[in-house]
Parts: C-alpha cells; structure tokens; sequence
C-alpha cells in the first residue's frame, strides 16, 4: 500500500482481501524504524500488534463482524496509558513504568479493532510547544528535520505527516494537537472539553487537557473521532451528549455559511507568510459559498496568561502524585528522611519545564495570592468563553490561524520560555473557553514550510467544524502534499 | 477542676471523622471491607495512577445528607469538592480530596445531657472527604510500609463550633454524634477500627476574655481518651499560663501509657495546602425530590425515642435507655407495649425474662424465639387473670423451648382457679390437714400464713390466684377463731 494512505483506503483494501493488518502493521513498523532519526516514537509495541492484527485479519476473514477501525495501525502519544506497554509522557519521572490499566480511549481503539503500534514522543508531560522538552530527545519535524514539529503532541504530528501511520492520538491542553498539526500540514482536532473521555490520559491541566485524533484528511479525523467520542463511567466531566456520526456528517457546500474572522488573531507579531496563505483560505472558503463575518473577541490578549496561572496551577497539584514512593523514579541516592526522598526524586526526575510550571502554579495557589492570580484568572477564563459565545451569535464558525509562524528552528526558542509560551496565543482561548477547534492545511510558506487553518466551533459542534474543514480540504489539495516527495 | 471553677475557662471544638458505611470507596469502585490483607483494596484511582479519574460514590452523598438533616444542618444544593495539598507517604495523589469552602451540610445542633443537664452544641459544617492509607512501621528493622486499602474511604468530618467548655461536655458531645451517626446507619461507629475518631481543638482563657491559643489534640478514638487528654491538656495550658508562659499552637498527640499529651508538629511547619476547586469532580447538585426521599426515610433518634418511651409508655429513664439500647429492641418493645395495658409489664418482661433468656442462649432480639406478638399475648393472660405471674415464666419457658403459644399452653395446662368455690374447698381442706398451723396462727403468729398458702397452691397445684388464696385463708382462719 501507498505509504500515505488514509485509513478510509486501508479499510477498503482491508475489506476487499487486497492487503492485511499483518501486513499493514508491519510496514507501519518498518518505516517507523526506517524514519527512527525523526524521534517519533518512544517504544514500538510490535509484539501486542501483532498479535491484534492477526486476530482482526482471522476475524475478518471468517466473516465475523469487525471494529470501525478494523486492521487499521495507530500511534498514540505516551501521554496515554497502555497496559502492558511502557508509558512514559515523555518524562523520565515514568521511564520504564508500565501501567496495569488502558485508557478509556484506548478500550475504544481496541474494541473498533484498531492496531496500537507504539507510543508516540512529546513534551515532558505534556508541557512544550516544540517537542525540545522530552526527556528521551527531540521530535524533528519530517518537512524539514532542521525545524521542530510543534509540540506537545509531536510525535503524533510528526508520525503522521511522515507517513509512518494514518492516524494517531494527541493530547491538546493549550494547542497540542492544533500547533503541531499545523507545524507537520495534518488534520488534528481538539474535541470540546468532555467530549472524550479523560480517564487513563496522564492529567497536565485537568479542566483543559482534551484527547483528539490526528490524520491526514478530514474524513480520517472524523472516522477516528467517532470512535473516541462519548460518555464514560469513569470520568466525571466527560459530557452524556449522544455522539453524532462524523463521518457521514461530512459533505455538501458552504453556502450560507457564516465565518467568523476575529480581528484580535490578525494583529502585529503574526509572520505575513502565514497572515497571506490564512487569509488565502478565507477567501477561498468565500469563494465556495460561505460569507465572512468580522467579529471581535476582546479578551484574547489576557489568554496566554490566564492559562499560564490556571494550567500551572492545576499542574502543579496533578504532578504531585510523582513522589518515588509508589511508582516511577526514586532516587537512588541516600536519603535522610521521607522529605529528603521526595526532594531528590522530584528534583531527579522532572525536566526544567516542569520544574518551572510546577513552581508558578505552586506560587499561584498558596495562601495569600490565590485570590490575586488563580481566582482572577477564573474570572478572566469566564469572560473568554463569553467572548465566544457573542462571536457565535453572529457567526457559524471562527476562521483563524493556528500559530503566529511556521514550524521554527530547533533551540531557536529553547531558552526563551515566554517567545515559547507566547507561540500559543491563538489556541489557548478556545481550549480555556472548553470549545472544539481544528487545523486543517491550508498552504506553506515561502520555505515549504505547512500553515494551519484553525477552525472553532461552539461547543459540541465537533460535526460542524468537521464539515466546514472538509469541504475546504476537498477544494484544495494541500493534504495531498507530503514531505519527501516530488514537489514538497 | 479549675477550668469551670472561675478562674480559668476551657474552650473546646471536636472534629469528628466517621467512616461512611458505603460497599465501595468515595471515589472509585474498590471495596471498602476492613481487616484484609494489606494492599489488596486498591485500583488505579486508589493508587493515585498517572491517568486515573475520582468519580464520586453516591450513596456516600446520601448518607451525608441523611446525617445532615438528622442534626437540622442546611443541605448545600451545590457543594463542591477541593484539593487538600501535602506530601505524606499514606496519600497517593499528593492531595486529598475533601471539602472546603462549599461544604454539603452547613449548621446544626446536637442535643445531648451533660451531668444530668440538657445542653445542645452548634455544628459549623458537616463534610465529605476521603480517608487517607496507612503508615505502618516496623520498630525492629526500622522499615516503614504503607498499606492503601483505607485510602479512599469514604468519612464524613462534623466540624463542631467551640461552644464546649469542659472535657465532660467533649465526651457527651461525642458520645451522643456517635449515637446518632450509627442510629442513622451512616457509620458503623467502630472505633477500634478507626471508623468513628476526633481531633480536639482546647484552648483555655479568663471567662469573657478572648480566645486563647489553641493547640490540636490529633486522632482520638475512645470516649474515655478523650476526657482523660482534654483534662491533662487543660490543665498543663492553665500550668503554662500560670507560669508567665504562651501556649504554643501546635498538633500534640494523647499518649494513653503515660497520661500526658506530646507535641507533634509546631506551626512553624504548618500546611499551606493551596486548596482549590478539584477539576475532576462536578459540583454535586442536590435536588428537593433526593432530599424529601431521605427525610422520610429518616429513623427516630435514640434520645428522641428516649423521651418518648419516657413521656409516653411512663417508664423510667433507666428502663427507656436499656429500652433503646438499639433500633431492633425499641420496636420489639413498642409492638409488645401495642398488645398490653400496662407498658411497664412489658418493659419488665422483656429487660427481665427476655434479655436473660437471649443472654443465654446467646441470641440477638432478632432471633428471638419468643416473637413479640406472643410475649404480648402471654402478658395479657397476666392482666386478664388468665394465668399468674408464675404461670406466666412457666409458659414463657415453655414458649422458649418448644415455641407453644400461650393460649395452647393454658389449654393444655388450664388456666389459673379463679372460682371462689374451689379455693375455698382447697383452703378448708388444708386447715383440716394443719391443725397445728392454724392454733399457731390463731395464737398470733401469723407468719404460718405463709406455709398454708403454699400448701394450697400445692394442693392446686399451683394455679389457684395466690391474691384470693390469701384472702380466702385469712378470711377462714379468722371463722376458726
């Protein structure tokens, strides 16, 4: 099979007895050893695969009914827990832990006969926008292995622009799956808040963090997401909603189609490449029926640092838990007492970034400054989420960019921990206004570098941004382009 | 003791923590079973797992509020719960879950007697949280092992306002919230097993002046450990302050062995637990219709019934406690008290024949094999003059043993002589068989009286009404004068 293609031809091949999931995740194997300079992946769980892939392919061919994803290879990143299969979130704080319990997305995967093949690379729990903070190296990003592939989710990006996997699963608390899929020119949606089950993904900033699916095309993203979607016993905040059928949801035209363009996402400080090709795609989603609609979200310039006091601070409480006594890294130095254990095991085994989060947030909750700066950033988050929800009265969908540039140089910001904070302006309102958004390609720079068109819906409207990205997808063909190949 | 002899004044505030008596813990499904081997009541949400998510126990809500409106608290329509910072080795997450600033229950009293005196003690609030593991250390290899099945358990902690003022209202005040929380079926009020425990707030002042500083007495499970470090502990700040010195704010520990407190952690270390709203968990929204299914299903509370079995039946206050001593003998009572005239005979018979009976036979009430229909049954033969109080015990053993009914035993065993004609025949038979008995009697030594009776009662083996055999007898001697 075609290294690039989508789930939805692998199902055809697959039902069609042309190919098998043996097959298919043993090339899906292969190029990810082959592509192993890209630092995608943190542990190939070949032997599990396999033994899936067999399973399906015995299934299938006895004519017993199979998953909505049946044979299909899938990477997850290692924010996610698999049983039986290490799982790190790209901390050394968990090197070597394996858990004893899946992810309710990952019982999902498994009962639609999806293959888990490995775990994908990130930013050390989840905390990074280039991919630079994993504690077992870089994500380089298969455009140009120069540049980052965005982070947090980026191996998941990376892994799918590559071509090593159709699909894959990130997490997004701030704009780890947007950024990254815009950095690597792939589909990547950040559901509404509960609208996936949190259960067995590691907890950075529990009423932020969201699961969301990765592919090339929209039509995979929709596939994907309607396997992960719906209600779940074991975690409070995912919603009771019914779950739409996203993939039929796709098709028809934009006419009538009210776009949203807010003016507070086209401001100095954005690159004028990325400014030029976002703006090229509004008119082109113009040209196919749908009429923009210039609104205002007036809040956004306090975004980033409402969500760098409510992230940290949630993050700091949710980290607490890594304390070398029950699992993960414990010193192997002596240790005076129970504190003095803590102390070096912590200071051992979490990486700067962390270290730095977990130090605001802890500052932004103690006693005497929590009304200064974790309740005012709640206030502030309240009045974001208002800030859309008058935008949505006037429109259907927002239309902005994903990230201010395009996918930068490796350590050109390493050391810049605001410029850094500061490449998530454009994602950080929707996640704190708990709406759904995707990055869908929508051009590439002068450098061949890919730009991300983020859309954002109301919450729930998982189904209406699928649709709008899918029919601007099937009105160009940047998805059709990947990196590597002629013209790239 | 000096505290309420004027010169110094006691203030005292418990906050008592009761294990809810839930099958599963407050936040995931593992179960909440006590004595098992360690570490075996554990999952991913116990463990505090990296991914794993609380999801909250209703019933433990229930019963919270079952134990809020049993003690007039205000149930919150929306309480919420946060997290509670600190390291400890017993707490997997680095943070409990409890609550803070929106507790479920707010206000409410306990009513209790104090010496005799009837006093009721405000409540600040009445929360959910979860129990912390176990530390366990091991004194001979110097190791220290944790043991997480109490990890997750649901409590409830009745936070109390510092409205006592003596170790002996700390002790009825706890004493009658233990009462009540197991009446409710909330807790099962084990203290040994840790289920039912307080932490002492005491500090001491001049009457009127300010409060003074106070220092924490930290997990007291007994009623009695309670009295007794609350009356060391006043007096050692009374000691303190006398001397020129300052009571220190500090957590001290009851050391049962050697009669003193200890101080355990000063505020120098004190906890800054960065509390905030748990985002985990959604705001438990209570709704009227859960509330009015709770009330009506609430029990009488024992010192309720007390009085009433006091008030109503006329009973002592010694026989309405033994009465209420549990839910099951309360009801066994009043279903007997139903069937008879005079309460007080059921009140005897079943704190005489009755308890001695399942004593022995080491039964629960339960169990009883004299049901209380039947116990009824048998006093009102008593009161009808069926039957005399001696035949009575004699059926009743026979209603033990072989579970007859009254009515079948009178059948077979006829029923007590009532008929003035055969008592007086028995009666003028047996003076004529005693003719030494009655010249006794009839010379002033009117103590015979006694064996003649029993030789009537022989003579009629047993059944003649000992009132009008005495009264026949008397009547007749006196014809012989």
């Amino acid at each position: 099979m075609n290294t690039f293609a989508t789930a939805g031809e692998l199902l055809a091949a697959l039902d069609a007895g042309e190919v098998t999931s043996v097959a298919l995740t043993e090339a899906a194997l292969a190029r990810a050893r082959a592509g192993a300079e890209l630092g995608a992946w943190l542990h190939l769980a070949e032997e599990q695969a396999l033994t899936r892939a067999a399973d399906v392919d015995r299934r299938r061919a006895a004519g017993e009914p199979v998953g909505a994803l049946a044979g299909v290879p899938i990477g997850v990143k290692d924010q996610i827990v698999t049983r039986g299969i290490p799982t790190t979130a790209g901390s050394k704080m968990l090197a070597g832990w394996v858990p004893p319990y899946d992810a309710t997305v990952v019982e999902r995967l498994h009962a639609a006969d999806a293959i888990v093949v490995g775990k994908l690379n990130q930013d050390e729990f989840a905390m990074g926008s280039s991919n630079e903070r994993s504690a077992f190296g870089p994500v380089r990003n298969p455009w140009d292995p120069s540049r980052v592939p965005g982070g947090s989710s980026g191996g998941s990006a990376a892994a799918v622009a590559a071509g090593h996997v159709p699909l894959a699963l990130g997490t997004d608390t701030g704009g780890s799956i947007r950024q990254p899929a815009s950095f690597c020119g792939v589909v990547g949606l950040k559901p509404t808040y509960g609208r996936v089950s949190r259960y067995g993904a590691i907890a950075f900033a529990s009423s932020l963090d969201q699961i969301g699916p990765f592919g090339r095309t929209v039509a995979d993203v929709a596939r994907l997401m309607g396997v992960l979607a719906g209600p779940d016993d074991h975690d409070s905040t995912a919603l009771r909603s019914p779950v739409p059928d996203y993939l039929a949801g796709l098709g028809g035209d934009l006419a009538g189609l009210r776009v949203g363009v807010p003016e507070e996402y086209f401001v100095a400080g954005i690159d004028p490449e990325v400014e030029a090709t976002v703006r090229a795609a509004l008119a082109q989603l113009e040209a196919q029926g749908a009429t923009l609609v210039p609104v205002s979200l007036p809040h956004t310039p306090y975004a980033v640092a409402t969500y760098y006091i409510l992230a940290t601070a949630e993050a700091s409480s949710n980290l607490a838990r890594y304390d070398g006594v029950r699992f993960g890294h414990r010193t192997a130095e002596r240790v005076s007492d129970v504190a003095d254990l803590y102390a070096k095991s912590r200071a051992e085994g979490f990486g700067d970034e962390v270290k730095r989060r977990i130090i605001l947030g802890t500052y932004a909750l103690s006693s005497g400054y929590y009304d200064a700066y974790y309740l005012k950033a709640q206030k502030v988050r309240t009045l974001l989420r208002r800030d859309f929800e008058a935008a949505f009265a006037a429109c259907d969908v927002l239309a902005t960019p994903v990230s201010p540039v395009t996918a930068f140089r490796l350590g050109e910001r390493v050391d810049d921990p605001l410029q850094m904070y500061l490449a998530d302006i454009f994602t950080i309102p929707s996640s704190l206004a708990g709406n759904t958004s995707v990055s869908v390609p929508c051009g590439f720079d002068g450098a061949g570098l890919p730009v991300g068109l983020q859309l954002i819906g109301p919450p729930l409207e998982e189904g209406r941004v699928l649709r709008v990205a899918h029919a601007y997808e099937q009105a160009t063909a940047w998805h059709r382009r990947h990196p590597g190949e002629e013209g790239a | 003791m000096a505290a309420s002899g004027g010169a110094w004044e006691a203030v005292i505030g418990l906050e008592i923590h009761a294990q809810l008596a839930t099958e599963s813990k407050i936040f995931c499904g593992a179960p909440t079973s006590f004595g098992d081997a360690p570490n075996l009541n554990i999952d991913p949400v116990t463990l505090g797992l990296p991914g794993a998510l609380p999801v909250l126990n209703r019933r433990a809500v229930e019963l919270a509020i079952r134990l809020g409106l049993a003690v007039g608290s205000r149930i919150d329509r929306a309480s919420r719960f946060a997290r509670k910072h600190y390291f400890y080795p017993d707490l997997p997450k680095g943070y409990q879950i409890s609550q803070f600033e929106e507790p479920i229950c707010v206000g409410g009293q306990i009513t209790c007697d104090v010496d005799g005196v009837e006093k009721t003690f405000g409540l600040t609030r009445i929360h959910l949280e979860e129990d912390a593991g176990k530390n366990v250390h091991d004194p001979k290899t110097g190791r220290s092992y944790i043991d997480l099945n109490r990890a997750g358990t649901p409590l409830v902690e009745i936070v109390g306002e510092p409205v006592l003022r003596s170790p002996a209202d700390a002790v009825a005040y706890m004493k009658a919230v233990h009462e009540i929380v197991v009446a409710l079926g909330v807790s099962d009020g084990n203290m040994e097993q840790g289920n039912f425990r307080c932490d002492a707030n005491v500090s001491v002042r001049r009457p009127g002046a300010p409060f003074g500083t106070r220092t924490e007495i930290k997990n007291v499970n007994s009623f009695r450990f309670v009295g007794r470090a609350l009356e060391y502990e006043i007096a050692r700040q009374i000691a303190v302050l006398e001397e020129g010195g300052a009571v220190v704010q500090e957590t001290r520990g009851w050391d049962d062995d050697a009669g003193v407190t200890r101080s355990q952690r000063g505020k120098e270390e004190a906890h800054d637990y960065r509390y905030f709203p748990d985002p985990d968990l959604m705001v438990v929204h209570v709704d009227e219709a859960l509330i009015d299914a709770i009330r009506a299903e609430l029990p009488e509370l024992p010192r309720a019934r007390r009085l009433r079995f006091e008030h109503s039946y006329g009973l002592s206050a010694y026989d309405a406690d033994v009465l209420t001593q549990s839910p099951a003998r309360a009801s066994y009572f009043e279903a007997v008290a139903g069937g008879v005239k005079d309460p007080k005979l059921a009140a005897n018979w079943i704190m005489g024949e009755l308890l001695a009976t399942l004593n022995r036979e080491g039964k629960d009430l339960e169990a009883s094999p004299v049901p209380a229909a039947a116990l009824a049954e048998l006093i009102a033969l008593i009161e009808g003059g069926t039957i005399s109080s001696k035949m009575a015990k004699d059926c009743f053993s026979a209603m033990v043993a072989d579970g007859v009914a009254p009515a079948a035993w009178v059948k077979q065993h006829g029923g007590q002589i009532t008929d003035e004609g055969a008592i007086q025949a028995a009666v003028e038979a047996v003076l004529d068989q005693s003719p030494a008995q009655v010249a006794e009697f009839l010379s002033g030594k009117e103590k015979v009286i006694g064996y003649l009776v029993g030789q009537v009662m022989r003579q009629t083996r047993g059944k003649a009404n000992p009132q009008q055999v005495n009264a026949v007898l008397r009547a007749s001697l006196e014809a012989r004068r």
